[in-house]
């Protein structure tokens, strides 16, 4: 087995953001007239994308 | 003939085009599977980008999560979670994936299984699983395509024989899909899907700019949606609530998604480990569009499309997935209207292609080679992997034309659930080998009772109560039947491990590392080489005829080299590269 870094612990964060249904299932606070349930979760579509950087940049400074 | 029509069709002409003369582009052989199938595993980042994202985003999809939305409420907008969820499990496993298939030259999913198990029957498993849930699929792009059809007010019929009076333009589209995936295989495929691409995001863009505008903001747009259908159903005591359903929609569809065959054809027509990596960072871009495309469903509502004369036919004939056509033909000019269903229409045809290469791949793979005839050339290979093609598309149209549209759906409902079911034996697979025939039986139980949960919901639903002590757990039914298929697999290998002696499992590990795992061909290779050097190896009382292997326990023991050597055969095609890829350490 190869040692677990720590760096990989970002890629549950984004299923943790969703795990809790009722935590978002509410209207309040809404953004911009968007209720919190829809910006909520667009939002979780970039913190995924930014969570997959720093797992990305660590393994790509293995590589070299 | 209006202006909505007339760019519909100079676009379409010229994808048409564009597909048919894609076999020229970095031309290769065709008349190699891989080539044609696969494209040559030749894509780089931003070609897999769009071939993935069209992939992945079909046309059913921008009809039907907008009309789920339209109709159901919060609950269609689980494809949020979905679409952004599935890229963290992209970036860690199925770079392995690529790996292993591209050392042994493998085409679909279950080849990998047949390489990683050594076991016919549980690879042919797979297959079938593959092509059953992917047939259905491509009857619902066309599904997507007839509504369009009927949006632009083009549905001319024709009678033809055996099949009857049709739809005209459904046959013309089919017969271009058909040309352009025969020809050009895969790569004409990859080019549509940046045409496709490029011509939804500006669809999307402008109709999350002109609509909501017209319609007095994003607050005007939500107030108008009835306050019942904006959240979930709040959690009544002695359940788990319709929250836990939610998620675990989200959950089984992003598990079954990359396992389904269209999505293994553009995972492994990509260039190297490191496309796909790079691609689970850059695809949620494709998840922000799908969010916006899903709120195109409450737009609809806000602008009352629903109550209009004008769009009451398409609604009696489609129910709420002509929410969207009519939505965009009541907000955009017409020749933007245009744009926005040409978008529709080859996203639609560019994931039938897909799927219809993906299932030529699996029945020529792994039902073909493997079981009708072992022995043909690589030429024979990709006639019969276009022959299927062909057949597979002309399936899914005679299901569209003369069965119901529901039953397609019904069916596409079941292949989710099935497909989940493959995780343990594809997925896992990458990491933990579990026994096959462990694997084949929990296969067999998750798909039963996939199959049991949905049809006690009458196939209108796929989230099945479960009671546990009192406790009401709504969960997809794909969820809990994956959840019983692992109990089974993992319970059953610990069973036969028990019974099977010390030196067979050292052996077994030995020649599963060695001859088909090339993932931890490093410290792991060594350790079970170095065990299996120190065991004797169990004699024999006489040579193993293939009878006497097939039937007693040497069969085990011998995958995943068959004992005749019939089914030994040389990698199927060169590498690449001259060696493996080196193990970079996730």
């Amino acid at each position: 087995m190869k040692r677990f870094h720590p760096v990989y612990l970002f890629l549950v964060v984004p299923y943790a953001a969703w795990a809790w249904v009722p935590f978002y299932n509410r209207l309040e606070p809404s953004l911009l007239g968007v209720p919190f349930f829809y910006w909520w979760q667009i939002a979780g579509i970039f913190l995924t994308a930014l969570c997959i950087l720093p797992v990305y940049l660590h393994q790509e400074g293995r590589r070299k | 003939m209006s202006s909505t029509v007339i760019v519909f069709l100079v676009l379409f002409l010229f994808v048409a085009l564009l597909g048919l003369f894609g076999s020229r582009w970095r031309a290769g052989d065709l008349s190699q599977l891989h080539e044609w199938g696969l494209g040559g595993r030749s894509f780089g980042t931003i070609i897999t980008w769009f071939l993935l994202g069209g992939d992945l985003y079909t046309a059913y999809t921008f009809i039907a999560v907008p009309a789920l939305m339209f109709g159901a409420g919060a609950g269609g907008f689980f494809a949020v979670p979905y679409a952004a969820l599935m890229y963290p499990l992209l970036f860690l496993a199925f770079p392995r994936l690529w790996s292993v298939a591209n050392v042994h030259g493998y085409v679909t999913a279950a080849d990998f299984v047949r390489g990683r198990f050594g076991h016919r029957g549980l690879a042919l498993a797979i297959a079938v699983t593959g092509l059953v849930a992917v047939m259905p699929y491509i009857a619902l792009q066309l599904v997507g395509m007839q509504v369009v059809i009927a949006a632009l007010g083009l549905d001319y019929a024709v009678h033809l024989p055996l099949l009857g009076t049709v739809s005209a333009p459904l046959i013309a589209a089919f017969a271009v899909l058909a040309a352009f995936t025969y020809t050009s295989g895969l790569r004409g495929t990859a080019l549509i899907a940046v045409v496709k691409d490029i011509l939804v995001y500006i669809t999307v863009l402008a109709a999350i700019i002109i609509i909501p505008a017209k319609l007095g903001g994003y607050g005007a747009v939500f107030a108008a949606v009835p306050p019942k259908q904006l959240l979930l159903p709040p959690t009544p005591p002695g359940s788990l609530g319709a929250g836990f359903g939610y998620i675990t929609l989200a959950l089984g569809s992003l598990l079954a998604l990359f396992l389904y065959p269209h999505s293994v054809t553009g995972l492994l027509s990509s260039s190297s480990r490191h496309v796909i990596r790079r691609n689970a960072m850059v695809l949620p871009a494709y998840s922000v569009a799908l969010a916006l495309i899903a709120l195109l469903g409450y737009m609809a509502l806000a602008s009352g499309v629903k109550a209009m004369p004008e769009y009451a036919a398409g609604f009696k004939s489609f129910g709420n997935n002509f929410a969207v056509p009519a939505l965009f033909l009541h907000m955009f000019p017409g020749w933007f209207a245009g744009l926005a269903f040409a978008a529709i229409a080859i996203g639609a045809l560019m994931p039938a292609s897909i799927m219809a290469i993906a299932c030529g791949n699996l029945f020529t793979r792994n039902i073909f080679k493997e079981f009708l005839s072992p022995d043909c050339t690589p030429q024979a290979e990709a006639r019969v992997a276009k022959l299927v093609a062909f057949i597979a598309k002309l399936g899914a149209l005679f299901f569209v034309l003369e069965l119901q549209t529901a039953y397609a759906i019904q069916l596409q409902l079941l292949g989710g659930i099935w497909i989940c079911q493959t995780v343990p034996a594809v997925l896992l697979a990458l990491y933990v080998r579990l026994d096959p025939r462990a694997l084949l039986a929990g296969w067999a139980t998750g798909v039963g009772l996939g199959t049991w949960m949905v049809m006690q919901l009458g196939f209108k639903s796929s989230t099945y109560p479960l009671h546990i002590f009192g406790l009401t757990v709504p969960c997809y039914a794909a969820v809990s039947a994956l959840l019983a298929n692992l109990l089974v697999s993992w319970i059953l290998t610990i069973m036969l491990r028990v019974t099977t002696s010390t030196p067979q499992i050292a052996m077994n590990a030995a020649r599963a590392v060695i001859l088909s795992n090339p993932i931890c061909v490093s410290r792991n290779c060594l350790r079970a080489v170095r065990k299996a050097r120190t065991i004797k190896i169990p004699k024999t009382r006489k040579p193993i005829s293939p009878v006497s292997a097939r039937s007693s326990r040497y069969k085990l023991w011998a995958s995943p080299v068959h004992p005749s050597g019939k089914f030994n055969k040389p990698p199927m095609r060169p590498r690449r590269f001259p060696k493996p890829v080196p193990n970079t350490g996730e």
